[in-house]
This record gives structure tokens, sequence and C-alpha cells, in this order.
């Protein structure tokens, strides 16, 4: 693979090699470098531009998301001027629409843990949408100080058309739970992007949840500042008719002995329901002794869903510990149905087991507990409205 | 009652060059209390005896009847025969990730006694399965047969085979890869279920030790998808001494 260093590229954050094969495009926050797409872009072959409402043009309109904040009082919360919050160091935008999120976005809020504070607990960010006209460009910067032990949950809720930037930056040796979940109304449509920054030997946990909205489109970014950094992504979706909801990851293992665990579940039912999820790793040549894993598993639950699911690995070094990946999209597990059914459990009753079981083996992974039960009772809810297909009703006698 | 019948039982899979029938006629008749060992060479069709009972999707009955105490489970689904009182204790229990034991457990008590159990009262009953089985108290957040050994798949079943108490039970090769210590323990939870004394038992073994602990009213050799011969229980040393040898030989011949 050939690594070329292309002088013309000034606005490359941080000298990034640029790579000649890379799907990745050079982030930057000129939102001419990221010219306005056509949809046969590889980056963007898979959405529906004119589902994003104008969304790749659209100028400032002032317009922001209610924000509500609980917080332990160690947390900052303002917002700065977007020259100020771009000379925090998150990562540049890698599209047009993180790009419009930061241009237009009146303000940048921004969240602020300390240095060496180990926060009992989580900071959650409430923001709320209440209309669909008005563009909502934001941008938000989480900084985590060095060593700093924090969670952190950011809701989605209400109805918008929404351009984000969120940039959270992690100090060394700090440990975070990051947890997004997008639970917006049917019509709401989200895009834009989700950057993580490792600092050395930091421990970074993200969730990513989403279950509402017609469109949601968020590019996720890792990368890191020092060797011994590690990320786990977790990730769960469960769209419903008519819905797209795409996740486009990017681990970009740029420092040496950084490790990255990546593990994204998807249900879809109903017509039109799809899902798309790309896992694209990088492996810099420098990237000596690191380990990465990322897999996709999708669940079909009934006809006319689509799932597209699509692992990249990019490696330039052999040295190193490990890197693999694994997707899977398909239907019930025949032989798990049989053995639930075996037992006396009705057919409909078990799909809901299997499903069910399918997110909590990664929701029990959090390890966090006032982020693992309102998680299992948003799947419970959404299993409650599991269309019932045609089966014969437990006899209760 | 828990009288199992099974009359004239012919069941195909679909292989790639058409249906092939596995079992080819079989009969055998379980009356309450009574214990049916049945023995025979790999690939005798064995494990298909045990599945369409319990109607696995992969196999198609073309003839014969299976009556559960005189009623017809072939026209039941799946969860409708466990519920009718059948029970299959699996070869390779499978692993349902996510899914903790006692969930599991609690939704195919609910499903078989038609309403839920009472809360208090059946994690003593789970508790006490759990331990007659030697299986620890966290077993019961474990996800199904997750990351389990065989011996802790094969106690698992038991423990429902406890718990859920059916009618009647099919064994499919509960034996097979257990230690002498775990297979004590397995036969000595079969042995508690019988106990009532009007439970049926198909045990579905390639090996005798097993019938050291469980003793069989009637040891059936199965061979090319049918019964070949029957007796009591001096039948299994016969086989332990001699193999199905014999029996091969004797049905190839009969066949041609």
């Amino acid at each position: 693979m050939s690594v070329d260093t292309d002088p013309q590229a000034q606005h490359v954050a941080d000298a990034l090699e640029t790579i000649a094969s890379h799907l990745h495009p050079v982030p930057s926050y000129d939102v001419d470098h990221h010219p306005v797409p056509t949809g046969r872009e590889e980056v963007w072959r898979f959405t529906p531009l004119q589902r994003l409402r104008g969304l790749l043009e659209a100028e400032g309109t002032g317009a922001r998301l209610t924000w509500d904040v609980t917080k332990p009082e160690e947390v900052s919360l303002s917002q700065v001027a977007t020259e100020e919050a771009r000379e925090l160091g998150g990562h540049a935008p890698g599209d047009r629409v993180a790009a419009m999120a930061a241009l237009h976005a009146p303000a940048v809020d921004l969240v602020e843990v300390p240095a060496d504070v180990s926060l009992d607990e989580p900071v959650v960010m409430d923001l709320r949408g209440s209309s669909l006209d008005e563009v909502v460009h934001g941008h938000t910067v989480v900084r985590i100080g060095n060593h700093a032990k924090a969670t952190l949950v950011m809701r989605h809720r209400g109805s918008a058309t929404h351009a984000a930037l969120m940039q959270v930056i992690v100090g060394d040796g700090a440990d975070v739970t990051f947890v997004a979940v997008a639970d917006w109304e049917d019509d709401a449509v989200h895009a834009g992007q989700t950057s993580f920054t490792v600092g050395r030997d930091a421990t970074v946990r993200t969730v990513s949840v989403s279950l509402g909205g017609d469109l949601v489109r968020i590019a996720e970014t890792a990368e890191y500042e020092g060797p011994g950094g590690s990320i786990e992504q977790f990730g769960l979706y469960f769209v419903d008719a008519g819905q797209h909801i795409e996740h486009r990851l990017f681990v970009d293992h740029n420092q040496p002995r950084t490790r990255s665990n990546v593990d994204y579940r998807g249900a879809l039912q109903g017509e039109k329901a799809h899902s798309v999820w790309v896992g694209d790793v990088l492996i810099r040549k420098n990237a000596e002794g690191i380990e990465t894993y990322e897999s996709n598993k999708n669940l079909l639950l009934t006809d006319g869903c689509q799932a597209d699911s699509v692992p990249n690995l990019e490696i330039e070094t052999g040295e190193i510990e490990g890197a693999g990946h694994a997707s899977t999209t398909g239907r019930f597990d025949d032989e798990q149905l049989f053995y639930l059914r075996s037992r006396g459990i009705p057919e409909n009753e078990a799909r809901k087991l299997v499903v069910n079981g399918f997110f909590l083996d990664i929701i029990r992974r959090i390890g966090v507990a006032e982020v693992e039960e309102p998680l299992r009772r948003a799947i419970e809810e959404e299993l409650e409205a599991l269309d019932t297909p045609s089966t014969t009703a437990a006899t209760t006698a | 009652m828990s009288k199992l019948e099974i009359k004239n039982l012919h069941v195909s899979v679909e292989a790639e060059d058409g249906p092939k029938e596995i079992l080819k006629g079989v009969n055998l008749t379980i009356n309450p209390g009574e214990v049916h060992a049945v023995m025979g060479p790999n690939g005798s069709g064995k494990s298909t005896l045990a599945y369409s009972i319990a109607g696995h999707p992969k196999y198609t009955v073309t003839q014969g009847e299976v009556l559960l105490d005189g009623e017809d489970i072939l026209s039941m689904s799946v969860d409708e025969r466990a519920r009718a009182g059948m029970f299959l204790a699996m070869q390779y229990p499978v692993e349902v990730p996510g899914v903790s034991v006692s969930n599991f457990l609690r939704a195919a008590k609910t499903a078989i006694d038609g309403k839920a159990p009472n809360p208090r009262h059946f994690v003593k009953e789970v508790n006490g399965a759990m331990e007659d089985l030697n299986l620890g108290a966290s077993f019961t957040r474990r996800s199904v047969n997750e990351g389990f050994s065989g011996g802790e798949k094969k106690r698992n079943e038991i423990a429902q085979l406890k718990l859920l108490d059916p009618k009647v039970a099919v064994l499919d090769e509960t034996d097979s890869g257990l230690d002498i210590d775990a297979l004590r323990v397995v036969a000595d939870g079969v042995n508690r279920y019988m106990e009532s004394g009007d439970r049926g038992l198909l045990l579905i073994t390639h090996y005798t030790r097993i019938l050291k602990h469980i003793k069989p009213h009637f040891v059936h050799v199965f061979v090319d998808g049918h019964f070949i011969d029957e007796g009591g229980p001096e039948l299994a040393d016969q086989l332990e001494a001699e193999g199905y040898d014999k029996y091969v030989t004797a049905n190839n011949a009969a066949k041609a």
C-alpha cells in the first residue's frame, strides 16, 4: 500500500499521512473540501440524500436544540467560540454535514470534566428538538481531563433536522463511558459525526443507541493521542419500517499498543427498514502491537427490510497482536427457536427472548447500571411492538 | 397417565438428491413408569427419532403416528408438544446468548403450567434443582448453554427435566461426553424424575455404561431406521460384549 504525503493538504489535522487507497476523506473544517455529494461516492452510496432535508447545503439558522443537563458540580458547561473550540484538538469534520455543523453552529457547547476527578454520578445531557422546519447546526466538545473517571449520557429526543459535530477528547489515563441515545420522533433527521480522541493509556467505552428518527447517519471516528489507549464501542439499533439508520465507524490505529473492539448489533422489522453499518479499521505503519476486532450482527425480523454491513481492515504493519472482523446478517437462528420452543415457550415469545438476548448480550457488558437499565427497558418497549407473525398462541388452560 | 405410542413412523430429510428416508417404520409403546433404552450404531437414525418426536422442522414425517395418551402429537407445533407433556434432552443443547438460565426457566415453566410460578417458591425450586445437579448458585445468571462445558450442558438439561416434569422424556445421548462422576449425578437426576412411577423414559444411548445407573425395563436395538431386536436389560450386556455387527450384517442380508 503506498503512502504519499500531499504538500497541498495544509488542512490536514496533525499532519496525518494521506493514504491513497483510503476510504476516508481527509478531515477538514473547510466546507469547500467536502463537495456536495452526488450519491455515487463510496461514503454516500447507502444514504438517501433526498431525505437529508437539505442538510448538505442549508445555511445557518441560529436555532439550537434545548439542553437539559444533570451533572455533578465538578463538571462545567460553557459556550465558546468556534475558533477556540477548534484549538482543543478534536477530530475535524470528515464529511460535508459535519463541516456544515461546525461552520453554522451558533456557538460551541463545551462540557469539561476536570483532571483527576472521579465522578460518582453520570453527566446526563438531554437534547430536544421542537421543529423540523429550521435546520439546527450543533457543535459540541466534551473534554475529559487526565486521569478523570466519568460516565456521560447524551440523549436526543423530539423532532429536528439536525447536523451535528460532536468531539470527545479524552485525556491521558482517563476512564470514560460515553453513551449516545438517538430516541427521536419518527420524523427527525440527524446526520453528522461523533469523534473520540483517546489519550495515552486512556480507557474509553462508547455506546451508541439508535431507536427513533426517519434518518440517522452518524460517522463515528476514533483515534489515539498516545500509545496504550483502548476503546470499546458498542452499538444497538432497532430499525422500524421506513427508517434509515446508518453508523459509519472508523478506528484509526495511529499509535502503537492501542486496542479497539467494536460490536454493533441491529434488529430490523418492517417494510423498507434499512440499516447501514460500515466498520473501517486502519492500522498505520507505526501502530505496532495493536489489537483490534470489529463485529456487526443484524437480525432481520420480517420481510422487506435491508441491512448493509461492510467491514474493512487496512493493515500497514504486520507487527500486531491481532486484527479481525465479523459480520453476520440473517433471520432468526432456527436452532435457538427450536430449543426454546421445545421447552413449551410459544414461538412469538421465543422470538422476543432471542432478540432481547441478542441485545442484552452487549448491554450487560456496559457495566454501568444507570445506563443498562433504561436500555433494557427501551429494548423491551421496542419488542412489545414486535409484529406477531402467525403463531399458535399459548394455551392457558 | 403417560403413555407414548409410536406407530409405523416413517421420517425423511431433505438431501441434495431429494428426500432421504431415515426412519423406516418405527413401532414402540412406552407405558407409564417404563424405561426404554434405544441402542444402535452411529448413523442408524436414533437422533432422528428423538428430534422427530419433538417436532424439529428439519424432519418430515411421511407416514405413521405418535400418540401421547391417545392424543396425536404430530399435528402439534413444537411448543404445543412440550406443553402436552413431551421433553427432549438434547445431545447438543443450543446456546442462546443474552438469555439467562433463570429467565429461560421461568418462561418455560410459565408456558408449561399455563401460569407464572410463585416467584419465591420458584427460586427455591430452581436452586434445589441446580444443587441436585451440582450446578452452582451463580449458574442461573449465565446465558443458556453459552460457554458451558459439555457436562454442564447435560446437567442443565436434566435440571430442566426435574423442573418441567414432563409426562414422557426422550434423552438423546445425554450420557455421551460425561465423566463418571457427572454420569452418576445425571443418572440420579433421571431416577428422581422417574420416582413418581407414572412417567415414561426413552433413553437413547450409544454406550451401555449409563444403563448401570438407570435400569431399563426394555432394551431395543436400532439399526437402519427401525428396531431390529428387543429384550430385557441382559440384551445390553450382550451388546456390550458383541457390538452391533451381527445386527448390521443381518439387516444388510435382509435388504439384499
